[in-house]
């Protein structure tokens, strides 16, 4: 089930390159994603269900494959977990992306701010690029290989940089260039802690193979052990936009098409995020549980405030999306710093975040379309003229600040029990002292753009709202809603198994 | 045999060096060039009873080729189509630059004496690798150009290249042409975002490339 997973992302992403219709090459994005989807779906109930589960159970033997096989790509809990969400995401975006693409091409090329015109990209480059940038962001999931896991996150920031730069204006290709370098030299890092690692398994017999390298854990060189998990962090986290590493990410969200920003704040971060867990279970199992807390723990809180302090005047809500992405990627690597419960409630925080915040950058593109800004200041009344997205926009609020029920409370809820359950009293109360600063940040700026007075601005058309582009994001968060009353028990098991027990 | 990769290392070094004080463009994107080939040498000569066989001869081919050849030719393109100036105009001073890049050696020289890694039989490789990584940070901090900061990422590459040969790490054959081939596509992305930018903005200074940010009210963030 893999190779299929894998080859047939990759093989859509290439015919969307020489397809001329642009009709067929929407089709052709819905349907791969469907496909995909639908492939991810079952490779989950057959793990769930265990060996010889599925009728058909012969063509998943890479689900299995014996330790001493070398194996590329296989899946685990942790990884399948991923790429559930991944495909998620992109089933949703890829519908989102068929009338906005649509509706691009009807009426392209005038900046939001109406400061000067633009071209688009060619759309047949920019399907192409989202094609295969699934294909990449699958490689990610299943690799078994830390060096292979590298190499494919490499591959989702060069496949992702055209995507960002489909708007073709000054602002998109300064974001795409920061993007590219940062990133790019951030995870260069993360090589030179895959090559510490190599070193730390020389004389245990590691190799690079996860699973090879958790079992031969306790024999590994620590010094260089930690090292290694230092480097990857720094890397890995670039790219998943901790604080400070995180200077490319409000650029690139802000100037990417809104479905772009969807998948990198709800599929890209998480897989960066996945590489800093696979180092972090090495280096749990080697009994460097204590070094590495230490070192989430104190990113993961200073990302948080970090975010809770540029959420406070923030202009431009799109940013201000990003901001709070940079956040919950503080509270993913903080709970996974506190261990136990709290890498569970890191799951299930990236999970409902993912979903969460895929709906708000999905709306944020209806509110673009509908106001022709970016600019909170600009943007009141937004009921008055766009009355479904704005519903969507203050009920995504609602769900990301983590007002119950939702998944994101439940994950924050637990992540915070585990802080004073674990004696942390000054970390629990610094923690939830920021999220308050940053709920109120972001109540400020949501209920001013979504109330109140509305002038009619110059040469204003009205504005009919596409269903297609708010159905995925009215399901994402009844998704999330969901989660918060009830975690399903197959998701619940998934997730323990994700978190390793 | 190891006189040989110690006079490399050597090589590799002086690069690093005069990299610090190369004021031509075009003059740096050949240094690089030469320092990627040197390196790429480098497990041929060093080898001294390790893997022998058609392998170790693929890859030292493919990054000669990718690293001497294709991302000269690509870089200088880039520089010709760009019509910017021809020297890197650094933020510091040449004499800066050298210093910093010394004295980033020295730290390299102890801070290889101090790392708990396995012993190698080529002197100097491991101060030489992490020396030639700082000067790669060094490039992309204080040269303003677009073009530089993709060298800077090279050299980066280049240093991290022979600290894993310092390492005797052995990644998988499919592992190594992976990251070979995120090498080659990293610089053919960007190099057309520098065609781009020069041609959305008439320049390939980064410096001016600065209207998103949350510190300066810019023209945008009013």
């Amino acid at each position: 089930m893999i190779r299929p997973l894998l080859l047939l992302p990759l093989a859509a992403g290439f015919l969307a390159f020489i397809v001329r219709s642009d009709r067929a090459r929407r089709l052709l994005l819905v349907w791969t994603a469907r496909v995909h989807f639908l492939l991810t779906a079952l490779t989950v109930l057959s793990y769930l269900k265990g060996p010889g589960g599925v009728p058909f159970a012969a063509w998943l033997t890479p689900l299995y494959p014996r330790p001493s096989e070398a194996v590329w790509f296989s899946f685990d809990a942790l990884g399948l977990f991923f790429l559930g969400i991944t495909s998620l995401l992109f089933l949703g975006a890829s519908h989102y992306a068929a009338y906005y693409l649509a509706a691009e091409k009807s009426d392209p090329g005038e900046d939001a701010d109406g400061l000067f015109v633009f071209n688009n990209a060619p759309e047949a480059v920019f399907t192409g690029c989202l094609l295969l940038f699934l294909a990449a962001m699958t490689a990610v999931t299943s690799s078994r290989h830390m060096g292979l896991l590298w190499a494919a996150v490499e591959a989702t920031t060069l496949l992702s940089a055209p995507l960002i730069y489909f708007h073709r204006h000054k602002r998109s290709l300064e974001a795409t260039w920061k993007y590219l370098l940062i990133c790019s030299v951030g995870i260069a890092l993360a090589l030179m802690g895959n090559l510490f690692l190599g070193a730390a398994g020389l004389k245990a017999g590691g190799g690079l193979d996860f699973a090879a390298m958790l079992a031969a854990a306790p024999g590994l060189d620590k010094p260089l052990l930690k090292a290694a998990f230092l480097f990857l962090f720094v890397g890995y986290g670039t790219k998943m936009g901790l604080s400070p590493f995180h200077t490319w990410l409000p650029d690139a969200h802000s100037e990417a098409p809104a479905l772009v920003s969807a998948l990198l704040s709800g599929a890209l971060l998480n897989c960066a995020f996945l590489g800093v867990l696979r180092v972090n279970a090495v280096c749990v199992s080697a009994g460097l549980a204590d070094f590495t807390g230490g070192v989430l723990v104190l990113f993961g809180l200073f990302s948080v405030v970090t975010a809770a302090m540029f959420m406070l005047g923030q202009r431009d809500y799109k940013r201000m999306l990003a901001y709070s992405s940079i956040e919950h990627m503080g509270i993913l690597a903080l709970g996974t710093g506190l261990g136990g419960t709290g890498l569970f409630a890191a799951l299930l925080g990236a999970l409902s975040h993912s979903l969460t915040k895929a709906g708000l950058f999905f709306t944020s593109g209806n509110v673009l379309a509908a106001e022709r800004t970016k600019r909170i200041s600009e943007v009141r009344g937004l009921w008055r003229r766009a009355p479904r997205t704005a519903v969507l926009w203050l009920g995504g609020f609602f769900l990301i600040t983590g007002l119950p029920p939702s998944g994101v409370f439940l994950s924050k809820f637990l992540i915070l029990r585990e802080a004073v359950a674990g004696g942390h009293y000054w970390l629990a109360a610094g923690f939830l002292f920021f999220l308050a600063v940053l709920f109120t940040g972001m109540a400020r700026v949501f209920i001013a753009m979504t109330f109140g007075d509305r002038g009619q601005k110059e040469g204003e058309k009205p504005y009919a709202e596409p269903a297609g582009m708010l159905l995925p994001a009215a399901l994402f968060f009844a998704l999330v809603l969901g989660l918060g009353l009830y975690v399903p028990a197959w998701l619940d098991s998934l997730l323990w198994a994700a978190a390793g027990r | 045999m190891n006189t040989f990769a110690e006079l490399i290392i050597v090589v590799v070094i002086l690069l690093d060096m005069a990299l610090a004080v190369t004021g031509s463009l075009s003059g740096c994107i050949r240094l690089v060039a030469v320092q990627g080939v040197v390196a790429g040498l480098l497990p041929l000569l060093a080898g001294g009873g390790a893997a022998h066989g058609v392998r170790a001869l693929i890859f030292p081919v493919a990054i000669v080729t990718l690293k001497g050849v294709v991302f000269p030719w690509l870089l200088l393109r880039a520089r010709d189509r760009s019509g910017a100036r021809k020297d890197v105009e650094p933020l510091i001073s040449y004499p800066a630059s050298i210093l910093l890049c010394l004295g980033a050696f020295i730290a390299s020289s102890w801070l290889g004496s101090r790392l708990p890694l396995p012993e190698t039989n080529v002197a100097w490789i491991v101060p030489a690798s992490l020396a030639t990584i700082f000067t790669g940070f060094l490039l992309i901090t204080t040269r303003t150009k677009a073009i530089t900061q993709v060298l800077g990422y090279l050299v980066i590459e280049n240093g991290i290249y022979i600290f894993g040969l310092a390492l005797f790490v052995e990644q998988p054959m499919l592992v190594e042409l992976a990251i070979l081939l995120d090498v080659f596509v990293a610089v053919f992305v960007m190099g057309i975002a520098i065609f781009h930018i020069s041609r959305e903005f008439d320049h390939i200074d980064t410096a001016e490339l600065s209207e998103l940010s949350d510190w300066r009210s810019g023209e945008y963030g009013k």
